[in-house]
């Protein structure tokens, strides 16, 4: 019998939601997909192959123009055939509406980028949606293995090229980085037949961020090695001196075998060895 | 005896003579001790101070006389000196304090980081901002603490990061990935503390996911990416940031909010003061929440795919590696990335990618092992950053035996295979206990 509700579960697939939003060339400042919710749409197109029937659909909150429009049929291009505008004018709040939009429709899983890269970009939209509908959340996602009885086995990227393996029960939202598979090309004739269904909100201004100060980003001050010496000739001594090693062991005259165990010490302590 | 003072000039000109056979022996007849500093000046007969511009300085090693107009005194007495600024943090503690500041470091591999230290240097900025009612910093740490030395002077290490009172929560269950049971007990501080301010490090090591979540838990829209912090009486807590926003391309400046995630030098850290780092335990006891998210543990990863640049144990061969076959499989046992000085990328035994130094990759392991590497300057170069650093050479003159935390003179092949042996009889070991 389980086998083949199994199979059910397979032919069935899940309901993916992909949050994408408008991002910004770093050089040119044009409009562009965004790097990271592509690759977010990357994900969702694997789990699609890797388990048929599976429903991607696309969700997009903000005004529609013409640069927007653009920069969105970049990720219509990577192989989808409609998304959803959630339509509100430039600077209002897009967790409300995409809080509201997801509750309404329910799919299984949510993959977004980490941050925006454009406006606050603050990478707390993801958190903020989880906190919302009270899914669990996966920050910095590598892959996604499998997608079994409501269970979905990722692949978590942590730093220095590690992983982790977790399993989360859905429905859950995952974020992703520059840790997952790159992006495919955007194909331009079928970003071009693509439609976009649009869905008017209840827009709600953010005050909050209306009343910051933006700048572009001023280049940060680069740190200086600060000497609190009390004499001319400590100074003196601390600008010309080459930094010291802080005098480490040294094993002269051991054997092979006591080096090693000095080694195999040191590895151990510092938990390089698995 | 008369009052007369006599002199004698003989005498007088043997202690001056520092070649004279009876130099030492007559200046300790004068009391005169010219290596620690003579009597330069001194109130004379009539009221007028005298001066010997001969007593002033000292002979160095190689005989010659040195003045040192530093102020400081010379010579011998440097070691001394220097002991003492070591010793010169003025010890603080705080027993009422007016506000809290919680920080919840990152304490990866269980010591403070360079960004833990500069968020607590931040930390300890806007506690001792208004001097007449300082606050208290916070430290919540998760997990095992190793930092140098143990018992006091653990806490020590702490105290002089700047750390007031810690809150340590070393349960198995907030090991790993495990969110849901850190948000708990953030909460529960949160509770009973209410700290004024939340500072947690922007970093990937798990300081941007828990900030984020506590921002949303605690309600608040909370300021990522802080670089820069001014106190302004105009803002709600008395101080403005300045915040990275858009992919890095915008500057946010804003009042600080509650909770706040901060970038590696926000602040310079501690170096002044010595904190009390008093143990605090949580009275209430911590809800177990029953966790959607499961951790299977790390997934063991091909060494060899992991970039150099990011790599945690990478194990270097240079030109004093002669059997290259036993180096590959020593990588392989004990799991860690290939790295290679310029010598041996040059003579064809490794990859050009696989090069750490200057003109290659600069690499940022937590264990860098030097294997047949003598240290040009370029290599130190690279691996500057690096945390430990192990060397195995013959030379016992060169320059990376400076820099090893810990150097091992003698045949590398030797040792490596020693090493080898010894971890698979270690792993062999525990596969038949378990």
């Amino acid at each position: 019998m389980q086998p083949d509700l199994h199979q059910k579960q397979q032919q069935q697939g899940i309901d993916v939601a992909v949050l994408v939003s408008i991002g910004r060339h770093p050089t040119t400042g044009r409009a562009r997909r965004a790097e990271q919710d592509a690759r977010g749409l990357e994900l969702a197109l694997a789990i699609e192959a890797e388990l048929p029937g599976t429903r991607i659909s696309m969700l997009h909150a903000g005004s529609q123009d013409d640069s927007s429009e653009a920069a969105l049929r970049g990720y219509l291009g990577m192989g989808l055939k409609s998304m959803t505008l959630l339509e509100q004018p430039e600077g209002s709040d897009a967790i409300l509406a995409l809080a509201k939009h997801l509750a309404a429709t329910s799919p299984q899983l949510v993959i977004t980028g980490a941050r925006a890269e454009r406006g606050e970009g603050s990478g707390l939209l993801p958190y903020a949606l989880a906190e919302h509908l009270d899914w669990p959340l996966v920050n910095s996602l590598a892959s996604v293995e499998k997608v079994e009885n409501g269970v979905v086995t990722l692949l978590q990227a942590l730093p220095r090229g590690q992983r982790r393996r977790l399993k989360v029960r859905l429905p859950a939202i995952i974020s992703v980085d520059e840790a997952a598979p790159v992006a495919r090309q955007s194909a331009f004739g079928p970003a071009r037949r693509a439609t976009f269904a649009i869905t008017p909100t209840t827009p709600e201004a953010d005050s909050e961020l209306a009343q910051w100060h933006l700048s572009p980003a001023r280049k940060r001050p680069k740190r200086l090695k600060i000497v609190k010496a009390a004499s001319a000739r400590d100074r003196f001594k601390a600008a010309a001196s080459k930094s010291e090693g802080k005098g480490g062991q040294v094993l002269t005259d051991v054997s092979p075998e006591q080096g090693a165990e000095a080694i195999y010490k040191l590895l151990k302590e510092e938990d390089v060895l698995r | 005896m008369s009052e007369i003072i006599r002199r004698d000039p003989r005498r007088e000109w043997i202690a001056r003579n520092r070649l004279h056979p009876d130099n030492a022996a007559v200046l300790a007849a004068l009391g005169v001790n010219r290596g620690g500093g003579a009597v330069s000046e001194w109130m004379g007969p009539s009221g007028v101070v005298r001066k010997d511009p001969r007593a002033i300085g000292f002979i160095g090693p190689n005989g010659v006389k040195r003045i040192d107009r530093s102020g400081l005194q010379q010579g011998g007495q440097a070691t001394a000196a220097s002991t003492a600024a070591r010793d010169s943090r003025r010890t603080v503690t705080i027993d009422q304090p007016a506000f809290l500041v919680a920080v919840v470091p990152d304490l990866t591999g269980g010591r403070l980081s360079g960004h833990d230290k500069d968020l607590l240097g931040l930390a300890r900025r806007v506690a001792d901002a208004d001097a007449e009612q300082p606050g208290a910093v916070v430290a919540i740490l998760f997990g095992e603490y190793k930092g140098e030395g143990g018992g006091e002077l653990k806490e020590q290490t702490l105290g002089e990061a700047g750390i007031d009172r810690v809150v340590h929560l070393d349960d198995e269950f907030y090991a790993g990935f495990a969110p849901e049971a850190r948000l708990a007990a953030l909460s529960a501080v949160e509770r009973e503390m209410t700290p004024r301010f939340w500072l947690l490090p922007d970093s990937p090591l798990g300081g941007a996911d828990l900030g984020r979540r506590l921002a949303l838990r605690l309600g608040e829209r909370a300021a990522t990416g802080v670089w820069q912090v001014e106190a302004d009486n105009e803002a709600s807590l008395g101080w403005r940031c300045t915040a990275r926003g858009a992919a890095g391309s915008l500057d946010i400046q804003r009042p600080l909010p509650r909770v706040a995630l901060a970038l590696a030098e926000c602040a310079e850290p501690v170096d002044e003061t010595r904190h009390a780092a008093e143990h605090l335990t949580l009275a209430a006891s911590i809800p177990t929440t029953l966790s959607r998210i499961e951790d299977l543990g790390q997934v063991a990863v091909d060494p060899a795919g992991v970039a150099l640049a990011e790599a945690g144990f990478i194990l270097s061969g240079g030109n004093g590696v002669k059997q290259w076959d036993a180096f590959h499989h020593a990588a392989k046992v004990l799991g860690a990335t290939e790295g290679a000085s310029r010598v041996a990328v040059d003579d064809g035994f490794m990859a050009r990618d696989r090069q750490v130094g200057a003109t290659g990759t600069w690499v940022t392991a937590r264990v860098y092992m030097a294997v047949g590497i003598s240290g040009a300057i370029q290599h130190l170069q690279g691996i500057q950053r690096c945390d430990k650093v192990v060397a195995i050479n013959l030379d016992p003159g060169c320059d990376i035996i400076k820099r090893a935390d810990l150097a091992v003179i003698g045949d590398s092949t030797q040792i490596l295979a020693a090493l080898v042996a010894m971890v698979e009889q270690q792993r062999g070991g525990q596969r038949n206990a378990a």
